[in-house]
């Protein structure tokens, strides 16, 4: 096993975890390759994102006017925005072809807002390209456990 | 934590609870009366459970809820559609637990019952302890009355109630008009956003036909599309109106020039629409189906409020599951092109991720709302909710009475309904 790698990687997503619940999300955008896609899927078997209804899919627009809005204020479900904290562990290196890494987690994320306290379990999964010492995130896909259950208002990035 | 809400009630007759315009808010929190609505609503009377695309082949099905009573929507071996409560004729328990799939037979998980597609009783293992005192013919899965119009699958409990195009009346019409926005091809459910609130349904049954609240609750939303869509998403000032359709139907026009998506074809493409015109034309479709489906991906320019359950909505349908008096789940389901181009479907994937469910930019605002107007509800002993707004413009119509596109016409509509059902 390719410990350097995967101490590489984690790094990054560790980075990239703490970067969303401290809401740097200047910094975050920054992190993602021009054509990267950000997915959090409906059906856990579903591979062809982008011709399938999603949560999200986001490129880079969305991705833009996505924290545009939690930062606006103007969004009723944002103000006041949750508070996240979320644990990223279990990594697993699943490919590397040279210029693209892919790397499994578990997430587990709990959540704070007005009177409730929530928690979304996701495994997620990050296509890295290799950038210099670093990556940037070709894909993210966040699969909910509950994905398929009726869910109520995620008013942050997962 | 809040403090736990208490009912109001007042043990008034339920006819004083509701005014031509306005409504007692007992009707948002009072357990005793949504136990009422489930009997005497939702057993009562037509409630949507399909569109026939979900149920495509012989086998094919879906599990849904009659009020709050589970049912399987399945196409049998005679591809007729049926609508069969899910639930074991010997113990009770439920024959299918999936959301959708494909099935030949439905078997009890506890005791091996097994039930053909048209819910009659195949089979029962070990039957020689029941002798002679089991009549299979007596004990199929219960079967409701189904009827279905413009590709959409009604129930219901009562054999006696009028047809279903009775019941739709001038609804129909605005159901073919929004069943245009295939753009050619016949439509298709593409999968749903399941989002849930702590509210009652009504707040939600209400807001189909809320004009209203657009630009101030979908602010957020209406800053993160270009200036063409911004601008035509205006409406509240504009020439819309809400109609009543009767049997507590209404319709909401937002915006006229989109009511029916095959006229004015001839027409400049507008520019935001430019970009999948020219994908279109570089695939090869000729102009004239180029223009239809361009025309048609954004979806018709109105909400059309189907008593009880189910709305055409702009560019979905809107299906609403009541669970509790302060509880309610609501599928928003993604309509395409069954057999279009790829694009235009994808165009409406993103369009429905961009608005709706738990990560879009609209139903969360909508869900904030609607969870303070359940919370805002527990204030006031004895205080009413207003449906007043637009009644001095309201004009008689052909249909019914129409009102300008941000009165509460259509809310007013429902609950005239509401009252009559519950009171009959």
């Amino acid at each position: 096993m390719n410990i350097e790698l995967l101490n590489k990687a984690a790094a990054f997503i560790w980075a990239e975890s703490d970067m969303l619940d401290h809401t740097e999300y200047d910094d975050w955008l920054n992190l993602w390759a021009p054509d990267g896609v950000y997915v959090i899927p409906i059906d856990p078997k579903e591979t062809d994102f982008e011709n399938t209804l999603n949560y999200a899919y986001d490129d880079r627009h969305m991705r833009e006017k996505r924290v545009a809005r939690l930062v606006g204020g103007e969004a009723i479900s944002s103000a006041p925005v949750a508070r996240t904290v979320r644990s990223v562990s279990r990594m697993r290196l699943l490919a590397d072809d040279g210029d693209r890494v892919t790397v499994r987690c578990a997430q587990d994320l709990r959540e704070f807002r007005k009177d409730r306290f929530r928690q979304h379990t996701s495994d997620v999964t990050y296509e890295l390209l290799r950038e210099g010492d670093s990556f940037r995130i070709q894909r993210k896909i966040v699969q909910l456990i509950n994905s398929t259950d009726t869910l109520t208002a995620v008013g942050y990035i997962l | 934590m809040n403090a736990p809400a208490q009912p109001i009630h007042f043990h008034r007759p339920v006819t004083e609870l509701v005014k031509d315009d306005q409504v007692h808010t007992s009707l948002y929190n009072d357990a005793a009366i949504f136990d009422d609505e489930m009997e005497k609503i939702f057993r009562n009377t037509w409630v949507w459970v399909a569109h026939v695309s979900e149920v495509p082949d012989v086998g094919s099905y879906k599990t849904h809820w009659v009020g709050k009573e589970p049912v399987i929507v399945v196409r049998d071996r005679k591809k007729q559609v049926r609508v069969l409560l899910n639930r074991c004729r010997h113990r009770a328990a439920t024959v299918c637990e999936h959301k959708k799939g494909k099935a030949n037979t439905f078997v009890c998980p506890y005791h091996g019952w097994s039930y053909a597609l048209d819910g009659s009783l195949r089979g029962v293992p070990h039957p020689e302890s029941y002798g002679d005192i089991l009549d299979k013919a007596e004990l199929p899965l219960v079967n409701l009355r189904v009827e279905e119009y413009a590709g959409m699958v009604f129930a219901t409990f009562k054999d006696d109630i009028e047809p279903l195009a009775d019941y739709l009346g001038p609804a129909k019409k605005w159901m073919d008009l929004f069943m245009k926005q295939g753009g050619g091809f016949p439509i298709k459910v593409g999968g749903e956003h399941r989002f849930r609130f702590p509210g009652n349904w009504k707040i939600q049954l209400e807001n189909t036909t809320d004009a209203y609240h657009f630009p101030l609750v979908h602010r957020s939303f209406l800053h993160s599309v270009d200036k063409q869509t911004e601008e035509m998403l205006d409406f509240v000032t504009g020439k819309g109106f809400v109609e009543d359709l009767g049997n507590g139907h209404s319709v909401m026009v937002m915006i006229p020039e989109l009511i029916d998506l095959e006229a004015d074809l001839d027409k400049p493409i507008p520019t935001n629409s430019e970009e999948l015109a020219q994908q279109l034309r570089d695939e090869g479709h000729e102009e004239a189906q180029v223009r239809k489906i361009v025309r048609a991906v954004g979806g018709s320019g109105f909400n059309l409020n189907i008593f009880p359950n189910i709305a055409c909505s702009m560019a979905f349908f809107r299906v609403l599951q009541p669970v509790s008096v302060d509880e309610t789940e609501i599928h928003h389901s993604v309509i395409l092109m069954d057999g279009g181009p790829a694009e235009g479907n994808r165009a409406r994937l993103r369009m429905h991720e961009h608005f709706q469910g738990p990560m879009g930019f609209g139903t969360p605002d909508d869900s904030e709302a609607w969870e303070r107007v359940q919370a805002g509800a527990r204030a006031g002993r004895d205080l009413w909710v207003l449906l007043n707004r637009g009644l001095p413009l309201e004009k008689k119509t052909e249909d019914g009475v129409a009102g300008d596109v941000s009165a509460e016409t259509g809310m007013r509509a429902a609950y005239r309904q509401w009252k009559k059902m519950m009171t009959a």
